[in-house]
């Protein structure tokens, strides 16, 4: 038994069947990401006055990896018209680029992950700058820190605010005119001391959410591409229309990814 | 694909001539029980598998709701018989073999998941769709058959998952099926993680399946098989695919943020100042309630159409069948399910009208939800007329199909007044409520899914389901069913508030005697009259359940390929159908409900009987003949 139209385009709807399989579920796609922005806009625009955040990620590491996808669509691209015109080294070629393309964006994105993880806000209770808040980069803990028992010291780079407001903006001159410079704080004068995690707010929560769920597709996508540039390629020997169709497919997935990303920048970092 | 997949079940079929009588199940290089069974990516075991699991999980749920009534009826006494089972199983929540107020408000949000999202959907979508789609437009398979096994493995282990969740400390997820937050959230238990990490493999089963069932009606149908040729069955499910399609991922990115609040602490559905047993939450908050119940109900109301717009194809099919004569308004039926099925995306928030989303809002959503009463009365009105004047066959599915009919319109118009925003904040959360909804859904979706069960019965196997035992399952289901949700109705309109887990017992003790909103004795008495309703109602599921395995190796054979006389495609395979559904590539030439046609020989015409007329033999794109 074969099902038809697996290769062949189906006369009346001009396509094979994968292809509209995909675009359906591009569709379902569209109504995920839709909710995740949806939600986006209703929790910035329920936010309290001056508690949402600006300027919090990196402009330039993020036109970096907007770049660097614009460019894998474009390579993505050309292994699929490569396909077409059977050249099969040139396809090597340019889908070998979209992975590597693929991983450097994932290796920016887990240096800005990690970036934000060793970034602590702590609220001081007690000691000379009590009722501050400390803000910056951790350095080190000393070898006795241990919160619970109030016992070693914390070192972040970064400066002390009084209002955790003045934290909000970094894109405003006075948060550009900022000096850092190394805090020891002991750890019996904290009284919350938390990184720039998930639970930080509601702009982190969000921010690692949709990217994080972003980068999971990146992830998934690069997964395929690898499988159909190494061994699923053998395919191409046996049958390269077929082979030449999944390529599309694949493609077609990672155009959608990156336009996703393409929302998210200035949503994000721009904002 | 390979032939090795071969069918289920694995007796009988025309060709199986190599292994006459011993119930082939060796000679020949046969595939072994994991691919033939568990690992299959023929449509119709897939649609079996779907099938006998949902049923197994409706069973379950509605033992749920037993254990829950008897909380209702009797608040805090021992289960009789099963309360040293429970107790055991369930430890702490289930203490002395009572049921907890816990142990209750679990069993309420599971009875609600397992039925929605593990038993009718399922079954009426996935099991039957999955069966009869490709058969009736005249396809092999499905368009990617190993999509499709995915999609039921997916769904077994986000079944899994649920089943699990009861037997972690503390038991499964606790906020109702609708895990509003911040509730769901601040239950210290885990049962909502596992509940949203199930729902998040139910969601991704239900995605597969419908891009599966979308791609296959587009590109599958066989040649001649033209858009308005199809059965309503297929324009049904095609409707109800793209409503998963489209509905499901909302909930899913709800889901995977909920499961941000519950494990990462994050608070999108957090409100700021938020306290939890008297003392401020240690969360950022910023987040928003309402957001959570937009979410979820931008899947919930299209939901509702996944239960119903299946169960309306089926008794389409069953109707056509037994009045041996077409569907009234076949073109109307098809524009309505298209118009209901656009619409429903804009109902959702008719659920929310006492959340305090504002006045504007409200009256946007009321109008919708107005008008999309419109096209779902068509589509009812036309099954109605579809009886008149036909020549009434009465069997079993038939007089499923024919009780179907009053019970949707009874859940139907008893949910006007819940849709106008004036009413609906006077009977919101009351059981008026569940009233309503389960007369849609139980004896309305699950009354056309049985009708479905006995009338594709003897496709799948080859033999009947005992007539007896049907009409006896039907009367008693028709019967019991009214006598558990019809008091429902009174409960809800004197105030009896749903979610209790005393059966308002402590509510009705609290209010001034006499005051308007006292619930009277009789209708405190209802709850254990209920109880005994449903409890009959289980015993009338018994002659179904024996009737449906018996009849597997002991029904009565059948001597055709089309017992029932009809003209779709489903019933002109062999039977049960082999791997490959058609014994010849079926090249369709006429219309779906070709029925007691003047001149015929027979009162049927198959969709692919050769046209008889001066055309010219059957060529891959006939054209397209009147359609009766």
């Amino acid at each position: 038994m074969e099902i038809p139209y697996t290769v062949d385009l189906r006369p009346d709807t001009g396509v094979y069947n994968a292809k509209i399989g995909i675009w359906l579920f591009l569709a379902s796609e569209v109504m995920l990401f839709g909710a995740l922005f949806s939600a986006y806009i209703l929790l910035r625009v329920g936010a309290e006055p001056g508690l949402w955040p600006h300027g919090w990620l990196d402009v330039r590491l993020g036109a970096i990896n907007t770049l660097l996808l614009a460019l894998s669509a474009i390579t993505t691209l050309l292994a699929w018209a490569a396909c077409k015109v059977r050249q099969f080294g040139k396809f090597k070629f340019f889908h070998a680029c979209t992975i590597l393309l693929a991983l450097t964006f994932l290796g920016i994105k887990s240096y800005e992950y990690h970036d934000k993880w060793i970034h602590y806000e702590i609220a001081l209770g007690s000691g000379p700058e009590a009722g501050k808040f400390a803000d910056g980069h951790l350095v080190e803990k000393s070898a006795d820190f241990d919160l619970a028992k109030k016992t070693g010291t914390v070192t972040l780079h970064g400066h002390f605010v009084a209002d955790r407001k003045e934290l909000m903006d970094l894109r405003s001159p006075a948060a550009q005119a900022v000096q850092n410079e190394e805090l020891t704080i002991k750890a019996a004068d904290i009284a919350k001391m938390e990184n720039y995690g998930p639970k930080h707010n509601t702009f982190t929560a969000i921010y690692f959410t949709l990217t994080g769920l972003h980068a999971l597709h990146i992830l998934g996508g690069t997964a395929v591409i690898f499988y159909l540039w190494g061994p699923g390629s053998k395919l191409w020997r046996r049958d390269p229309e077929r082979f030449t169709n999944r390529i599309e497919v694949s493609g077609l997935f990672w155009h959608f990814v990156d336009l996703v990303w393409i929302f998210l920048f200035p949503v994000l970092y721009l904002t | 694909m390979d032939d090795s997949v071969a069918q289920f079940p694995p007796y009988r079929g025309p060709e199986a001539t190599s292994d006459h009588g011993d119930h082939g199940h060796h000679a020949h290089p046969e595939p072994s029980f994991w691919s033939k069974y568990i690992f299959s990516t023929d449509h119709k075991v897939i649609g079996i598998q779907y099938g006998l699991t949902s049923l197994s999980f409706m069973l379950f749920g509605f033992c749920l709701m037993l254990l829950m009534r008897w909380q209702i009826s009797h608040p805090g006494m021992p289960v009789p018989a099963l309360g040293p089972l429970l107790e055991k199983i369930l430890g702490a929540p289930a203490a002395g073999g009572a049921i907890s107020p816990d142990l209750y408000n679990s069993f309420g949000a599971m009875h609600g998941t397992i039925m929605v999202f593990l038993g009718v959907v399922p079954l009426a979508f996935a099991a039957f769709g999955n069966y009869v789609v490709p058969l009736m437009i005249g396809a092999p398979d499905m368009a990617f058959p190993r999509i499709n096994m995915a999609s039921y493995h997916a769904f077994f282990l986000g079944g899994v998952v649920m089943l699990v969740s009861f037997f972690i400390p503390g038991g499964a997820a606790q906020a109702g099926w609708t895990s509003y937050s911040p509730l769901a959230t601040t239950i210290p238990t885990n049962g909502q993680a596992f509940w949203l990490i199930g729902m998040v493999l139910l969601i991704t089963s239900s995605l597969l399946g419908a891009v599966n069932f979308i791609a296959t009606i587009i590109q599958l149908r066989a040649p001649g098989m033209t858009w308005m040729r199809m059965p309503f069955f297929v324009w049904a499910q095609f409707v109800t695919a793209f409503i998963l399609l489209l509905a499901f991922p909302p909930l899913e990115a709800a889901g995977v943020l909920q499961l941000m609040d519950n494990v990462a602490h994050t608070s999108f559905f957090l409100p700021t100042g938020l306290a939890v047993g008297g003392q401020l939450a240690d969360r950022s908050g910023g987040g928003s309630p309402l957001l959570w119940q937009h979410l979820f109900w931008f899947l919930g109301h299209p939901e509702v159409y996944v239960l119903i717009l299946p169960a309306m194809g089926i008794v389409a099919e069953i109707l056509a069948n037994n009045t041996r004569k077409p569907l009234w308004g076949y073109k109307s039926l098809v524009y309505s399910v298209l118009f209901v099925g656009f619409l429903s995306f804009i109902v959702w928030a008719h659920h929310m009208y006492m959340t305090g989303m504002g006045q504007r809002i409200a009256m946007f959503f009321q109008a919708t939800t107005m008008i999309i009463s419109i096209p779902s009365v068509v589509i009812l009105t036309c099954l109605f007329l579809s009886l008149w004047g036909g020549s009434i066959r009465i069997n079993t599915p038939m007089l499923f199909a024919l009780g179907f009919l009053p019970m949707f319109g009874i859940g139907g118009l008893s949910g006007l007044p819940l849709g106008l925003a004036a009413t609906d904040l006077y009977l919101h959360d009351t059981y008026y409520i569940i009233a309503h909804f389960h007369y849609v859904v139980a004896p309305g979706t699950i009354f056309a899914l049985f009708a479905g069960v006995y009338f594709w019965f003897p496709k799948i196997t080859g033999r009947r389901m005992n007539e007896f035992w049907g009409r006896v399952h039907f009367w008693c289901s028709f019967v019991f069913m009214n006598l558990v949700f019809q008091p429902m109705f009174f409960q809800g309109i004197k105030g009896m508030l749903r979610r209790m887990s005393d059966g308002a017992a402590n509510y009705s003790a609290a209010r001034v005697h006499d005051a308007i909103d006292t619930l009277p004795g009789t209708i405190m008495e209802l709850n254990t009259f209920i109880l005994w309703a449903a409890i009959a109602l289980g015993l009338a599921q018994i002659p179904f359940i024996i009737n449906l395995f018996h009849s597997i190796s002991y029904g009565e054979k059948v001597t055709s390929d089309n017992p029932w006389q009809a003209t779709t495609l489903d019933w002109q395979t062999p039977t049960p159908p082999p791997h490959g559904n058609f014994a010849d590539l079926p090249v369709v030439a006429h219309g779906p409900y070709e029925y007691s046609v003047p001149g015929r020989r027979e009162d049927f015409t198959p969709q692919n009987e050769p046209l008889t007329e001066p055309a010219p033999a059957p060529a891959p794109q006939p054209q397209p003949q009147p359609a009766h």
